[in-house]
């Protein structure tokens, strides 16, 4: 296992590295000067772009900059956004709300999906089986502003359960409707992938065994049939972590959570170059991991891959 | 025989007495089916795959031509008189807040987005295509470039990275169906190299490629006429459900003010329009909502029905 996870930590470098380059080279490199941009309309006032190219570095060679740019990302010093805060101040007081959020969302989609693809596998073909599948691919199919507007309408306009939108301190019980609907989508991928690997699982020589040594039917079930196929959907839980990530833009604007993502969102809206980039490098970071951690604990439950 | 050999007598039962359970016939003037060819078969008895190609077939049709459906103009005669005004007579969704024929703009909207998704596909299909089948096919160190070069893109979910590029002031101020059609393109590549060039893989050590190659058939040739054409599966199942999410990615996008201009008649740009009058007037949100998520449907019912019909361990016995 340790010489596993070495290695598995030796690969994450390369790819932090060359993601973060990939996010700079496509924000400095692209034609256009962002610099010249932030003047929008205005003519330029060369003494203000000459001082800002500084302060971005923008003047040093390419790969000085990209230098930089990861010096400042470690060390969390991600420069000032246009209301002059710092940007670092305000993620360390976005990302508890959205880490909050991901977690309802992926304890709903976890919690529900497997119960759900657990009973639809085991029932193959009947018609709570297809009834689920049908329900799964129409959620599929349905952007997450679609099903966030439709929720944020019925639930919080329409019903008056909740307050259609969040604001302010963002508790737990705030969340739970903006959690749905950021998890509402992986649900039907996690129930169809649970359905398909207990169909699968079903027919295993060693369920075979256990129902023949006779262990009773709800073992055989949890212990032989719903462990065994749980280790696709936990991966998948741990790559979706990076997309409710970048769900949570959408959801967060809608609901206005005050997370990252409403960071983000607010960002992309005024235009805010420099924190759009420093946001996502930082989301970037995150995601690659919860993609290590993802491996890790996917090595724990399947002794299969630490030895290949 | 020798003189000393032991004969030991022994029954064995003559054919007849023993019939055969079942036999075999083999047409021999039929033709043999492909892959395809099955697939096929199988597909026109799946109500799945006739439901979603209908669907299909009809919003190309609508993309094609917008005016067969409607005679109404989406963007023009626009009177703030009907702002957010109930369906009346030849207008059966209403209007929005601009006052112009909801119906009407579902209907042209259905262009940008379905061009958006074919398009991105295509290229998509194209360069991850190629990329991936000459990975797998040669290997080596081209094939380890591309699979850390693809482990870097994995890194950046979608949406992020197509934020990052739409809003780069080059991009902002140029929205068109190509810039989001090339903003999709870069994050969308690397899944479909990664499948092809698992598929490639699976092909490249068969039998039929190994005979044609020892027939004198050159490294290249054997990749383009049997490898190529038997790895095409899996490629065109993931085309198909990709198809819907890059619609869905360009609504997005829309919605976040970063996709197609608002000068494009699209589902996502009418749909972060109707916004504002969520609460007053929901049915401005929800048609083009409606229409958005009938399409993707469509596309992963379809996509669904075509995997099933070409995996061979996933048929019904």
């Amino acid at each position: 296992m340790a010489g596993y996870v070495i290695r598995r930590f030796l690969q994450m470098i390369p790819v932090f590295f060359g993601a973060t380059f990939l996010v700079y080279f496509l924000v400095f490199s692209l034609p256009g000067d962002p610099i010249a941009a932030l003047f929008g309309d205005k003519p330029v006032n060369e003494a203000v772009a000459a001082q800002l190219r500084s302060q971005y570095n923008l003047d040093q060679p390419f790969i000085i900059q990209y230098l930089l740019y990861l010096q400042n990302l470690v060390t969390f010093d991600l420069g000032v956004d246009f209301s002059g805060r710092e940007v670092s101040a305000v993620l360390a007081q976005a990302f508890p709300v959205t880490i909050r959020l991901a977690l309802l969302a992926l304890l709903f989609e976890a919690v529900f999906g497997i119960a759900f693809g657990l009973m639809a596998g085991l029932k193959k073909g009947r018609i709570f089986d297809s009834t689920v599948l049908v329900v799964s691919l129409i959620v599929i199919a349905i952007p997450v502003f679609v099903l966030g507007f439709l929720l944020q309408f019925l639930v919080g306009v329409k019903l008056q359960w909740t307050s259609p939108t969040v604001g302010g301190d963002a508790g737990w019980s705030d969340l739970i409707l903006p959690a749905v609907v950021l998890g509402l989508a992986s649900f039907a991928y996690v129930l169809r992938l649970t359905r398909t690997s207990v169909i699968e699982n079903m027919n295993a020589d060693y369920v075979r065994t256990a129902t023949a040594k006779g262990l009773s039917r709800p073992r055989v079930v949890t212990v032989h049939i719903l462990r065994n196929s749980l280790i696709p959907v936990v991966t998948f839980l741990g790559a979706d972590l990076g997309a409710l990530m970048g769900g949570a833009i959408v959801t967060e604007g809608i609901f206005n959570v005050p997370g990252v993502g409403q960071r983000l969102y607010q960002s992309v809206i005024r235009g805010e170059g420099p924190t759009i980039v420093s946001i996502v490098s930082v989301l970037v970071f995150v995601y690659v991991i919860a993609n290590l951690l993802v491996d890790l604990l996917y090595a724990w439950l399947d002794p299969r891959i630490r030895y290949a | 025989m020798h003189k000393d050999t032991t004969h030991i007598e022994h029954y064995v039962a003559p054919l007849e007495e023993t019939p055969l359970a079942a036999t075999d016939s083999v047409k021999e003037d039929v033709q043999p089916l492909s892959l395809w060819g099955e697939a096929w078969r199988n597909l026109r008895r799946q109500p799945l795959f006739i439901i979603s190609a209908l669907l299909i077939l009809l919003i190309l049709t609508v993309a094609a031509f917008p005016g067969l459906f409607t005679n109404a103009s989406p963007d023009e005669n626009c009177l703030l008189a009907n702002s957010n005004g109930a369906p009346s007579a030849g207008h059966p969704l209403g209007f929005t807040f601009q006052g112009c024929d909801v119906y009407a703009r579902v209907i042209y909207g259905t262009r940008a987005s379905v061009l958006v998704g074919l398009l991105t596909t295509i290229a998509v299909v194209i360069i991850g295509g190629v990329l991936g089948a000459l990975a797998g096919y040669y290997g080596g160190w081209l094939d380890a470039v591309l699979a850390r070069v693809g482990d870097v893109f994995f890194a950046l979910p979608l949406i992020l990275g197509a934020i990052i590029i739409m809003q780069l002031p080059t991009f902002r101020e140029n929205r068109t169906v190509i810039t989001v059609v090339f903003t999709l393109l870069i994050f969308g590549w690397p899944q479909v190299a990664r499948i092809t060039r698992s598929a490639v893989i699976s092909v490249r050590n068969s039998d039929f490629v190994v005979a044609s190659r020892s027939l004198g058939v050159s490294r290249f040739s054997a990749l383009v006429k049997h490898v190529i054409p038997n790895s095409t599966a899996p490629v065109i199942v993931i085309a198909t459900i990709s198809l819907g999410t890059f619609i869905v990615a360009e609504a997005t996008l829309s919605f976040l003010g970063i996709g197609l201009p608002p000068g494009i008649m699209s589902w996502g740009n009418d749909i972060s329009a109707a916004q504002s009058s969520l609460r007053s007037n929901p049915s401005t949100l929800l048609w083009p909502a409606a229409a958005l998520s009938i399409t993707v449907l469509s596309f992963i019912m379809l996509g669904d029905a075509v995997r099933d019909a070409l995996d061979p361990k996933a048929r019904k016995r």
